[in-house]
């Protein structure tokens, strides 16, 4: 294994008697983009405050780039690239100004930055917005203009805090294009979100938090696999509700490894999905759905189906 | 609050750890201000000098002069030159105080600007500092443009009035220092209310902006001698008589204890504040 390029080791953050981060430990290798999900207020947002010196752990040590968090907050901050949850930009001023003006928080001389401006607002594909105020902007661009905002020190290592949430299906995908052009660049990137086809589609290994702990890490495909059968069969329609009784459907239950409910609809989990099928079909009210296990019923296994109660 | 502490964690009240990292952030609010200058200088002087105006025009027909005392005795000023001294640092109070509490609490809550600028590497000490002085930078323009009024009006012309410059501004910080504590205490800009029902009007009254401290009952008179903006008249007032104040060095000690006891705890309840 390579030097990780950022360290987190047994970390714990409690606000009075709730421990919201909970002996919790990652490392980020250098080029790999590391995925942290959960439900809300499972410690996503707490452990990257953390991670930016912003609150102090009750617990743990955080090493990034062999420096010290909190000591060294600041020499570590400079290598770094942030793009959090709520849009911080500067509605007074351009999108090319809030990228001068932000440049200049490095200690960056205006001659090092202003070369940088066009080619960065181009990566955000916002070259005809250099003049617009944030105001002006859509979500998406919003959002994007914050991305390039946090690439104009040329950070080695990315923090996103739900860098997509809100978005509508274009704007997402156009940063997911971007991001992935940054991995293939060499960033490192830590991106926390609740879409789970953005985890599978970006990162390289996941982390899967609750109530603070880790619950599960590795790849998406091997997390899946490790976790779940490879199909699933949902079933809903009149009378599909009555197929989730297993005393009553008792060769249709042979037929999977695990059946679940959620609202009107039943969950059938299984090794081989042609049998199961060929035996709805003495069903044909209903309607089928066969597809493969993903990464949202590996979280719904893993995190439940219930709304949490802070949800 | 968590009951273990962990021991590297500084405690909020330790020394301000400042650097020149504040220069970005300064100008930063500096390139936003410079957009809407003309306007907000409008804003800035007009009510001062309407003071100025109906209670220096108007006022002063009935009052004539007011007493003054010095170190050459009691002298007679008209009311007009008296109320433009006393005026002069309360305008230098009320911008210093309005920067630091609205527009501070804009930046630092409502549009998130300071969690954007402590995503790089300025820390929480830095844009603290760089606030208080861009408040009182904004405090020194507006006295500018307002002594440049009364000049040309004729008000005063002491050459001493080039002293009464710098004294302003530490009028400025001062207040801005003091804003800075009810910035981090604040939730919403309602809260600002009761700073300036409950501080800044009494004092405005009682710091013998209008009229001598000396008019006030006893128990009052002694409780004013503290405020900070009584410092300030005491200071600034002489000067524009082209008089020399009476215990300059005093004066001057007490509002930069004001100052610094402020600023440091602004900074500790700020610090506090940010790592909730």
């Amino acid at each position: 294994m390579p030097q990780p390029l950022f360290s987190v080791q047994h970390l714990v953050k409690r606000y009075g008697d709730a421990t919201v981060v909970n002996d919790l430990s990652f490392d980020i290798q250098p080029g790999e983009c590391l995925g942290v999900i959960g439900p809300n207020g499972a410690g996503k947002t707490t452990t990257i405050r953390m991670c930016l010196g912003q609150t102090a752990p009750d617990g743990g040590r955080i090493d990034a780039f062999g420096l010290d968090m909190p000591r060294d907050a600041l020499a570590i901050k400079a290598r770094l690239g942030v793009v959090s949850q709520m849009d911080t930009l500067d509605p007074d001023f351009t999108c090319a100004e809030n990228l001068l003006v932000y440049g200049r928080y490095f200690g960056m001389k205006d001659r090092d930055i202003r070369p940088r401006v066009p080619k960065l607002l181009e990566f955000a594909a916002l070259s005809h917005k250099a003049g617009a105020k944030p105001g002006e902007l859509s979500g998406g661009m919003k959002r994007r203009l914050s991305l390039a905002r946090a690439l104009v020190n040329d950070p080695q290592l990315l923090m996103l805090d739900e860098p997509t949430t809100g978005l509508d299906p274009q704007a997402r995908h156009l940063m997911w294009e971007r991001l992935q052009l940054l991995l293939q660049q060499g960033k490192s990137i830590l991106l926390t979100t609740h879409f789970m086809d953005e985890a599978e589609r970006l990162c390289s290994r996941l982390l899967v938090l609750d109530h603070g702990r880790k619950i599960a890490e590795g790849r998406p495909r091997e997390l899946i696999a490790q976790h779940l059968e490879p199909d699933v069969v949902e079933v809903y329609g009149p009378g599909a509700l009555d197929l989730a009784r297993a005393e009553a459907h008792a060769p249709l239950h042979a037929l999977a490894a695990r059946v679940e409910v959620s609202g009107e609809t039943v969950f059938f989990y299984t090794q081989q999905a042609a049998p199961l099928l060929h035996a709805l079909e003495k069903h044909p009210a209903l309607r089928t759905l066969h597809r493969p296990a993903n990464l949202e019923d590996l979280f719904l296994k893993l995190t439940g189906r219930q709304i949490r109660e802070d949800a | 609050m968590s009951t273990t502490h962990n021991p590297s964690t500084p405690s909020h009240w330790a020394a301000p750890r400042l650097s020149l990292r504040w220069w970005p952030v300064f100008l930063r609010n500096l390139l936003v201000w410079r957009k809407l200058a003309v306007p907000s200088l409008v804003g800035n002087i007009a009510e001062p000098l309407m003071w100025l105006v109906a209670f220096g025009y108007g006022m002063g027909a009935l009052v004539g002069e007011v007493q003054v005392s010095t170190p050459q005795g009691s002298l007679a000023v008209p009311y007009i030159l008296f109320l433009a001294s006393g005026s002069i640092c309360m305008s230098a109070m009320n911008a210093a105080t309005f920067e630091a509490l609205y527009s501070a609490f804009s930046r630092m809550h409502v549009q998130k600007t300071w969690d954007g600028i402590m995503n790089a590497p300025v820390a929480l000490d830095d844009v603290v500092l760089a606030e208080m002085l861009w408040a009182s930078f904004k405090s020194l323009f507006t006295v500018t443009a307002i002594l440049g009024v009364m000049l040309a009006l004729g008000i005063s012309h002491s050459p001493l009035l080039l002293l009464a410059w710098p004294v302003l501004w530490l009028v400025g910080i001062t207040f801005s220092c003091i804003a800075l504590v009810f910035n981090a205490l604040a939730k919403g800009y309602d809260f600002f209310t009761y700073y300036f029902t409950l501080f800044l009007t009494p004092m405005m009254f009682l710091s013998g902006v209008f009229f001598p401290r000396e008019q006030l009952p006893g128990l009052v008179q002694w409780l004013a001698q503290w405020l900070p903006l009584s410092h300030a008249v005491d200071l600034v007032r002489p000067l524009f008589m082209d008089q020399w104040p009476q215990n300059p060095g005093w004066h001057l000690a007490v509002l930069l204890t004001y100052a610094v006891a402020a600023f440091w705890i602004a900074l500790a309840l700020t610090r506090r504040r940010f790592a909730r």
